[in-house]
């Protein structure tokens, strides 16, 4: 079969690429793309390592087909920075130290922002709930929860 | 102790390799590329226990697209007579065997060939055309069926009393004379337990990318704990010499002791020195679980007497540990620890290592330790119980101190046992009122800790900051630490210190990434690296003063006269003196290499809460609070995260992880939806409290930290549970269909 040609956005930039109708948009990132900061621990839906953004909402890119980002907006880690200016989720993960060995980072980031902006003022409860999807093995998500707190509310004073 | 009043020892900074992680940029194994990459994939066995009559590989390499074919033919043999070749831990005779199943496949997972193709779809399409001639076996995968006097022998050739036997090794640690010591008891508790095979559970699986160039030099970018244990293991698999390979770390996404040995990186060589095509090769998340290590199944018993005072008399276990394929379970930590905690008269402790049809086991965090503590720990419980003693004042009645000698062999030096149970006591969790079927329970734990070999180099840059280069891949943080004590010896931000991880060929030989041993180790050559170049820093600022070295001091990063007699100068900063080096004596910089001692034993007591939905079978842990002795905390948001992390894993392995089995032999379980690690709303807040007995060993007083806090979890949440419930369980995980089986059989032995 031949491939399919694919226009889609990705961190607000305009992208084709052609993929199989198979590939997963986990796997078009990776390889045709080049933002690796995607990670497959599973490819079953599983850990949440591979967290994008669709139109906004919260995916595994592992269980989304390539052809399906034509003509929507993709969102990865890759575009979680403005230039060299961190995210304040991403410098609080920093800081709390909310890291060990990095494999998860990149999808946690990406699931708190979308939950930050769904809901700028999370219970503990809805943070560990909105954050299930995503496995972390090393820190038992204690600095993590904490950094996603932390951040909320500087970034609700922050917009007062 | 030669630092006191620290600037950075002790400081939250941010790690040297932080930005990269949160922004995507770090290159994990999978995320390399390079012009030319081919894929290789890998054909396993579908049987647990099967003799390979042939392997024929014709349709496969003639498939379109396939570059090259690897059978166990192209691996270096280590025929089984020739006796022991040791790397590390790791005997090559089973890790050629691992790597690649020869005479026989041992489990379902077992690889039996690789492929290497344009892609990877051609490459797993290859792999169904190779044509395996099995005689399946009977197989055996439980502790109990491999001890059968009828069960299927893994290997003949391992005779126990001139019969074939799947136990391949016992070890025993002793002191005293236990029937002495329990005929002088008042109380006796025994108990048996068992625990499931439970996986490491990193996230990145298993990846590599290899080049072998025409005339054998060889690039392995790989995930691993230990680059030089990937290429000296590459090279004894291979054939090709360590000189040629070179191992570069990529960054490692957890490990936790499951890659401190290869599964593809001899593979991946094999298959790119014969397609001369650079090979990568990344698991599946199902091979990670069917062929990878988990760590052992164990059965377990125990038993503990003590005077009616509380006085701990004699102890005796025995722990049987599935190692399965090949042997090297980890009966040392499980026989070694288990009692470490406690003096004790009387002590014996036996492990027995047992083959079966699952994978080969791989070091998991404190190899051992977890499961012999597991026992010990709960029938200590028990014996509080019926001594009606707090269950930390009898620990604290029977704790080891400095001057107790431990039945696995040392006599302890200054150690921060007591100081743990102290602070657990008084802790404000202890007192804390409990809710309705809510319980908790207390556990204590210790770990060998380890030394070892490490290098590092220490170079000026031309501008005046610093880079320091260590041997050991990096998985929670220590670059972070190394940065801290650096910056501390020099005096100066350490954000000026930039610390990497160099590959087998451009640092000196340091071992793997385990033990708890990393910052141990390589802040020690650091240290000594960094001295030195305080040394030369001296010396420069000496000549260029015409005074004596003697009398230049090193201060908040710059030489100063030591006094006024030395003389009146302007301080030379590290910047002045980088600058001047070109003609002053040349570049600055050292390296050290050492075999480093003096890694003391860790140990913790933890308190946790649970409670219990006695309708649906689920234990939630509501609060935990981890007491540790952490030596120094050079950077105590990683110290908490060891603590943390190794907690949670615990509660996994205590309440719901385990490789289950279907009536084929093969794991049922291989991926996380029903391996079911903890997930975020599983947990509560992991509180930690770092207690700090400084290593009398080392400069800053580093002592491990990382092995210790999964070693008392399991039987913290057991007790917590029996406190709940007021009943016991004595097996694992307490997952809920076992919790409701328990609450739903009539009640009996609680009180036995």
């Amino acid at each position: 079969m031949a491939k399919l040609h694919v226009t889609t956005s990705v961190n607000g930039e305009p992208v084709e690429f052609l993929c199989e109708p198979y590939e997963t948009m986990l796997d078009a990132l990776r390889a045709q793309l080049g933002l690796t900061g995607s990670k497959e621990g599973c490819s079953s839906g599983d850990c949440g390592a591979c967290s994008i953004t669709l139109d906004d909402r919260l995916v595994c890119s592992c269980l989304m087909l390539a052809a399906e980002a034509e003509g929507h907006e993709i969102r990865t880690i890759e575009g979680m920075a403005k230039g060299d200016k961190l995210h304040p989720l991403q410098q609080k993960f920093l800081e709390q130290a909310a890291l060990q060995c990095g494999i998860c980072t990149s999808g946690m980031l990406v699931a708190s922002e979308a939950l930050l902006k769904k809901n700028p003022d999370p219970t503990e409860e809805e943070v560990r709930f909105w954050l299930a999807g995503n496995l972390c093995r090393c820190t038992g998500y204690d600095k993590i929860v904490r950094a996603v707190m932390e951040t909320a509310a500087e970034m609700r004073e922050a917009a007062q | 102790m030669n630092v006191v009043n620290n600037k950075w020892i002790g400081q939250r900074t941010i790690r040297p390799d932080g930005v990269d992680k949160v922004t995507g940029r770090a290159a994990f194994a999978a995320d390399t590329t390079m012009p030319g990459m081919i894929w290789g994939k890998v054909l396993r066995s579908p049987h647990p226990h099967a003799r390979i009559r042939s392997i024929n590989t014709a349709k496969a390499e003639a498939l379109p697209g396939v570059k090259a074919v690897v059978t166990p033919r192209d691996v270096v043999d280590f025929t089984i007579e020739k006796g022991a070749v040791m790397l590390g831990i790791q005997d090559m005779r089973w890790m050629c065997r691992n790597v690649m199943a020869r005479e026989k496949a041992l489990f379902p997972g077992h690889p039996v060939a690789a492929v290497a193709a344009t892609t990877e779809a051609i490459a797993a399409e290859a792999c169904k055309l190779i044509e395996v001639d099995y005689e399946v076996l009977p197989w055996s995968i439980e502790i109990d069926d491999a001890l059968k006097p009828d069960a299927p022998i893994l290997h003949e050739w391992n005779k126990i009393d001139g019969k074939p036997s799947n136990i391949v090794g016992k070890i025993e640690v002793k002191k005293g004379d236990i029937a002495k010591g329990f005929a002088g008891a008042d109380v006796v508790v025994e108990r048996s337990f068992t625990t499931r095979p439970v996986h490491q559970g990193y996230i990145e699986p298993h990846a590599c990318l290899i080049s072998v160039a025409a005339d054998g030099k060889t690039t392995i970018w790989s995930s691993s704990q230990g680059q030089f244990m990937v290429r000296a293991m590459t090279s004894m698999l291979t054939g090709i010499p360590q000189s040629d390979i070179r191992a570069i770390p990529a960054e490692i996404g957890g490990g936790f002791g499951g890659k401190t040995i290869v599964y593809l990186e001899p593979l991946a060589t094999l298959l790119a020195k014969k397609s001369g095509r650079p090979v990568k090769m990344v698991m599946t998340r199902e091979e990670v679980m069917r062929a990878t290590g988990p760590t052992s199944g164990s059965k377990s018993t125990v038993r503990v007497g003590a005077k009616k005072d509380g006085t701990i008399v004699a102890a005796h276990g025995i722990f049987h540990l599935q190692a399965g394929a090949f042997p090297g379970s980890p009966i040392r930590g499980a026989v070694g620890c288990s009692f470490a905690p406690y003096d004790i008269p009387h002590v014996l402790s036996e492990g027995f290592d047992v083959c079966s049809n699952r994978s080969k086991v791989a070091a998991y965090r404190a190899p051992g330790a977890p499961i012999g503590a597991y026992a010990v720990e709960c029938v200590l419980d028990e014996l509080a119980e019926a001594l009606k003693m707090d269950p930390l004042e009898l620990r604290l009645k029977n704790a080891a101190k400095e001057g107790t000698k431990a039945a696995h062999g040392p006599v302890y030096p200054r150690i921060g046992y007591i100081e743990t149970l102290e602070v657990a006591k008084s802790h404000p969790h202890y007192a804390a009122p409990l809710g309705k079927l809510q319980g908790r329970g207390v556990a204590s734990g210790y770990w060998f800790n380890a030394g070892g070999e490490s290098s590092a180099q220490v170079n000026i840059t031309e501008d005046g900051n610093v880079v320091v280069t260590t041997g050991h891949p990096d998985i929670g943080g220590s670059r972070a630490g190394i940065a801290n004590i650096c910056a501390e010896l020099l005096g100066i931000d350490y954000r000026r210190v930039s610390v990497i991880i160099g590959d087998t060929q451009t640092v000196g030989f340091s071992n793997l990434t385990g033990g708890s041993r990393v910052l141990f180790a390589s802040s020690m050559v650091v240290t000594q690296a960094t001295d030195k170049v305080i040394n030369t820093l001296r010396e420069r600022a000496a000549k260029i003063w015409e005074i004596d070295p003697e009398a230049v001091k090193w201060e908040n990063g710059a030489a100063h006269p030591a006094s006024p007699n030395a003389g009146q100068f302007e301080p030379l900063t590290l910047a002045d003196l980088a600058e001047k080096a070109p003609s002053q004596g040349g570049p600055i910089g050292a390296s050290v290499q050492l075999n480093t001692q003096g890694a003391e034993g860790g140990f913790g007591t933890h308190i946790c809460d649970v409670e219990v939905d006695v309708d649906l079978g689920i234990v939630r842990v509501v609060r935990y609070t981890a007491v540790q002795d952490v030596g120094r905390a050079v950077h105590p948001s990683y110290v908490e995260g060891q603590l943390q992390g190794g907690v949670a894993q615990g509660i996994g392995w205590a309440l719901n992880e385990e490789y289950i089995y279907n009536k084929d032999g093969k794991v049922d379980n291989p991926g996380f939806l029903d391996y079911r690690m903890p997930v975020c709303s599983d947990l509560p807040m992991l509180d930690c409290a770092l207690v700090e007995v400084p290593n009398p060993k080392h400069p800053q007083g580093v002592k491990g930290v990382g092995e210790v806090p999964l070693v008392p979890v399991m039987a913290a949440v057991a007790n917590a549970v029996y406190n709940a419930l007021g009943r016991r369980f004595y097996a694992l995980p307490m997952s809920p269909p076992k919790v409701s089986a328990e609450l739903d059989a009539p009640t009996q032995q609680a009180a036995e």
